[in-house]
């Protein structure tokens, strides 16, 4: 009989949760779930040794452990730090965490490109999501941004350097799941960059994975680059034979057209099984799929925009708080307006639209 | 005249080679502990001392062995931080250049106490010469029969390499450094778990500054008390400061840490006084990461007291008035020098040497350098001062490695102290640019607060 662990209690913006020993406390706000789990951006499950270096996920212990109960001194690293019994953790109850976030998140941008509209991560973006939850609508940053050039790393993966936060997911991808070591680190402090040195070619098995764990778009996948944005695309999950991985993916289809194939990512963006480069690059038609089903997208993700999962409209409300009475606040737009017209598909019309194409009469 | 204990046998004739240091008394401390002491005893009589580390964070260096991990089968490992680069401190290399089997000597002491059978000196690549210094030290050492298997009949077996390090200051952090040692790239590691539980290759390490390894060999030869009874409290014993800037004679001093830091600057046995009959402005007693302070509060504390070149005094009044002992480099500026351009300095050195690993360092280190530029160079706006206050305190205890700290500490006392000199550069930009700000009050005597 295996020993039972003895299971250690910690307390996260007031939720206590039970815990194995040596868990961290992100994982453990993982599982309390909510608002209460710091974000991460360099931290990833799969990959060892990640984590520690974003510092988004700073959090404040107010008591070390119920032996010890002194509060550590400095905000800790959540994703690298184990919890102790008795433990007591501030997160978005303590406002000096959150003003360190934004610190963070402020830090994260300075040097970043802010190119969402034309870069294929939009709308899947770590950073966006971090920005749209502890960024400020001003920079205080008056000098030139720092850049650097577009660079290959083989036949199917682009490097956007511009755009990485340094997270150095993507070298303990190339550690950890390609045999031989491909890709490092040049160079220190803001100059630092990701490289496979003098561009060499990435042809290893595995190397695709370092784009799903990218978490902005600084690697991304070139046999998908510009061809749609991934709010358009429906994810589904899939399988396949292969002799390589499991071949457990995810499908991102537009209609019957296979768009990009990417490896399956948790609720926390994070991918449990790595697939293969065949599977991810290679393996564009249905036929090459069985297809599971839609995949469950959550309804405040911009990906589930359009998917009219389970949808559910919301009950008629205001008759019955407005006595009876049933005001009209909301018009038709299509009833006022031409442009927006559900009959006329746009992508049929040769050349650009114009408002002739929409003029009918009024109803 | 102070007493010297590391530099005593400085002024011998040739004293850098084997035979000169033997036959003045050297490796008598090896003989001492191989024959008549256990490690234990050896590990408690440094802490009896009250030595603390040289290298700049001041920690009881008897403790710090004391926490080694000791698992059975499992190596341990002594090693020695030669990698000297902060702007300021230069008393390791003027120890190893001059007297390099002190350091051998006080490695073989400290390894034996703490069980290492094979010590690496990680030495700042800049230091080529050195390098090889050391290691013809070295091979004297080991011709004589210090070093190798079984130590004078010991049993005791120890080899000392020396590595040196690649040009990158943040090599100088410890767990930086055991990346380095281990052939990566010299990032610091996530802490814990801490050397002394899994450090090079994963075994218990520890990690000493080269003036802290070598202040063993007086401590096991005159013993501690004695070495304790010099200083005052807790800052026990001598201390290497490397003295430079607008100073009459700039070079290593040895001192008892029982002096003021008036006398320090002034007496013509430490530094002679500011040179060419200036004023003295400025100063930064431990090398750049630490605040830097002006006349008035260099002199005396914020409650009136004497400033003695002692850890204790020298930090009196926490960040907002006192400084740091640090490693020992202590610049001095005199009224003719320009605390901005000063602070621009240091920032440039920073942002070049983070490792670029964490985000605070790696992007606040490059924002700060390029407004401290602007303002230096006449394109500053007053709200620019404050929001290089408001980086560095977001840089600061929010990093993997103190190197975050040390980056923002300095732009901190800077504006603490010297904000008017700051403004004056904004406020009068063009005049900044032909002529500095001078001595202004910055060494009027300050009003004691009424307790
Ligand atoms: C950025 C940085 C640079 C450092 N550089 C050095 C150095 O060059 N030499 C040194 O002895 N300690 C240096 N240290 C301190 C070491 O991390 C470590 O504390 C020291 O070697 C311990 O030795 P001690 O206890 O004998 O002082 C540095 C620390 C930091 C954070
Ligand atoms: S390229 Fe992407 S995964 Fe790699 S370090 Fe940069 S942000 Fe992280
Ligand atoms: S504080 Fe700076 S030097 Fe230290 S780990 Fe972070 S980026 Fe590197
Ligand atoms: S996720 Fe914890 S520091 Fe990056």
């Amino acid at each position: 009989m295996a020993e039972e662990k003895k299971l250690v209690k910690v307390t996260i913006d007031n939720l206590t949760v039970e815990v194995e020993p040596g868990t961290t406390i992100l994982e453990a706000a993982r599982q309390i779930g909510g608002d209460i789990v710091p974000p991460t951006m360099c931290y990833y499950s799969t990959l060892k040794g990640s984590g520690g270096k974003c510092r988004t996920c700073l959090v404040k212990v107010a008591q070390g452990s119920a032996a010890d109960p002194r509060p550590m001194p400095k905000l800790v690293a959540s994703c690298r730090t184990a919890v102790m019994d008795g433990m007591v953790v501030e997160n978005i109850t303590n406002p000096a965490v959150l003003e360190t976030r934004k610190a963070v998140t402020e830090f994260l941008l300075i040097n970043h490109p802010l190119d969402c509209p034309v870069c294929d991560q939009a709308g899947e973006c770590d950073l966006q999501d971090l920005s749209y939850g502890h960024g400020v609508d001003t920079s205080r940053l008056e000098f030139k941004k720092r850049t650097f050039e577009l660079e290959n790393l083989g036949p199917y993966i682009q490097l956007h350097m511009t755009r990485c936060i340094m997270c150095y997911r993507c070298v303990y991808v190339a550690d950890q799941l390609t045999e031989q070591r491909l890709h490092g680190v040049l160079d220190r402090g803001d100059e630092c960059r990701i490289s496979t040195y003098i561009s060499k070619a990435i042809d290893n098995d595995f190397s695709g994975n370092m784009i799903d764990v990218c978490p902005v778009g600084a690697l991304t996948d070139r046999t998908f680059r510009f061809k749609n944005r991934v709010w358009f695309t429906k994810p589904m999950d899939a399988h396949r034979e292969c002799s390589k991985c499991s071949g457990n993916v995810r499908l991102w289809m537009r209609g019957e057209e296979v768009f990009r194939v990417t490896g399956r990512k948790d609720q926390w963006n994070e991918v449990h099984d790595f697939i293969c480069n065949e599977c991810r690059f290679e393996k564009k038609k249905v036929s090459d799929w069985v297809i599971e089903g839609p995949t469950k997208v959550h309804r405040h993700s911009v990906i589930s925009a359009n998917k009219y999962q389970n949808l559910k409209t919301p009950k008629e409300f205001l008759p019955e708080v407005m006595g009876g009475r049933d005001p009209k606040m909301l018009m038709n737009i299509h009833k006022v307006s031409g442009v927006n017209d559900p009959e006329i598909d746009l992508s049929k019309i040769p050349g650009p639209a114009t408002s002739k194409i929409f003029d009918k009469e009024e109803s | 005249m102070a007493r010297k204990l590391l530099l005593e046998k400085i002024g011998i004739e040739g004293i850098r080679y084997y035979d000169a240091y033997r036959k003045s008394g050297g490796y008598a401390s090896v003989e001492k502990v191989l024959k008549t002491m256990s490690p234990d005893d050896v590990t408690n009589e440094v802490k009896k001392s009250g030595l603390r580390g040289r290298g700049g964070a001041g920690f009881p260096t008897g403790m710090k062995w004391g926490f080694l991990a000791k698992p059975q089968g499992v190596p341990r490992y002594l090693i020695c931080n030669a990698d000297e680069s902060e702007p300021g401190t230069f008393k390791d290399r003027y120890l190893m250049e001059h007297i390099p089997h002190l350091l051998i000597e006080g490695l073989i002491v400290s390894s034996y106490a703490v069980g290492s059978n094979c010590t690496y000196i990680y030495i700042r690549g800049e230091f080529g010469w050195i390098v090889d210094i050391l290691e013809q030290a070295i091979a004297e050492a080991k011709n004589n029969g210090w070093l190798g298997k079984n130590i004078l009949g010991s049993g005791f077996d120890c080899e000392i390499y020396v590595h040196p390090g690649a040009g990158a200051y943040i090599c100088g952090e410890e767990t930086a450094l055991l990346e380095s040692l281990e052939g990566k790239r010299g990032n610091p590691r996530i802490k814990p778990p801490f050397p002394a539980l899994k450090g090079l290759y994963d075994c218990p390490t520890v990690v000493n500054n080269v003036e802290t390894l070598s202040a063993v060999v007086p401590i096991i030869n005159y013993g501690s008390e004695e070495y304790a009874k010099i200083g005052i409290g807790k800052s026990a014993g001598t201390k290497l400061i490397s003295a430079c800037g607008n100073i009459s004679k700039p070079g290593v001093y040895e001192i008892e840490m029982n002096i003021s830091v008036e006398e320090f600057i002034y007496s013509d046995e430490y530094c002679g006084g500011i040179a060419n009959g200036r004023r003295l402005k400025a100063c930064v007693p431990g090398g750049s990461s630490v605040p830097i302070l002006p006349a008035n509060l260099l002199l005396k504390t914020a409650k009136g007291e004497t400033r003695m070149m002692t850890y204790e005094s020298l930090s009196d009044g926490g960040f907002i008035t006192g400084s740091m002992l640090g490693s020992g480099g202590f610049i001095v500026y005199d009224e003719d020098q320009c605390i901005v351009r000063n602070t621009y300095s240091f920032s440039r050195f920073y942002r070049h040497e983070s490792c670029g690993q964490c985000s605070p360092c790696r992007e606040g280190t490059g924002w700060m350098k390029k407004i401290l530029w602007n303002i230096e160079t006449g394109k500053g706006k007053i709200k620019d001062i404050d929001l290089l206050f408001s980086i560095q305190s977001k840089i600061e205890g929010n990093t993997i490695c103190p190197f975050g700290d040390a980056a923002s500490w300095p732009v901190a006392a800077a504006i603490r102290h010297f904000r008017d000199e700051f403004e004056w550069h904004v406020t009068n930009a063009e005049e900044a640019q032909r002529r500095n700000y001078g001595l202004a009050g910055y060494a009027e005597p300050l009003k004691v607060a009424a307790s």
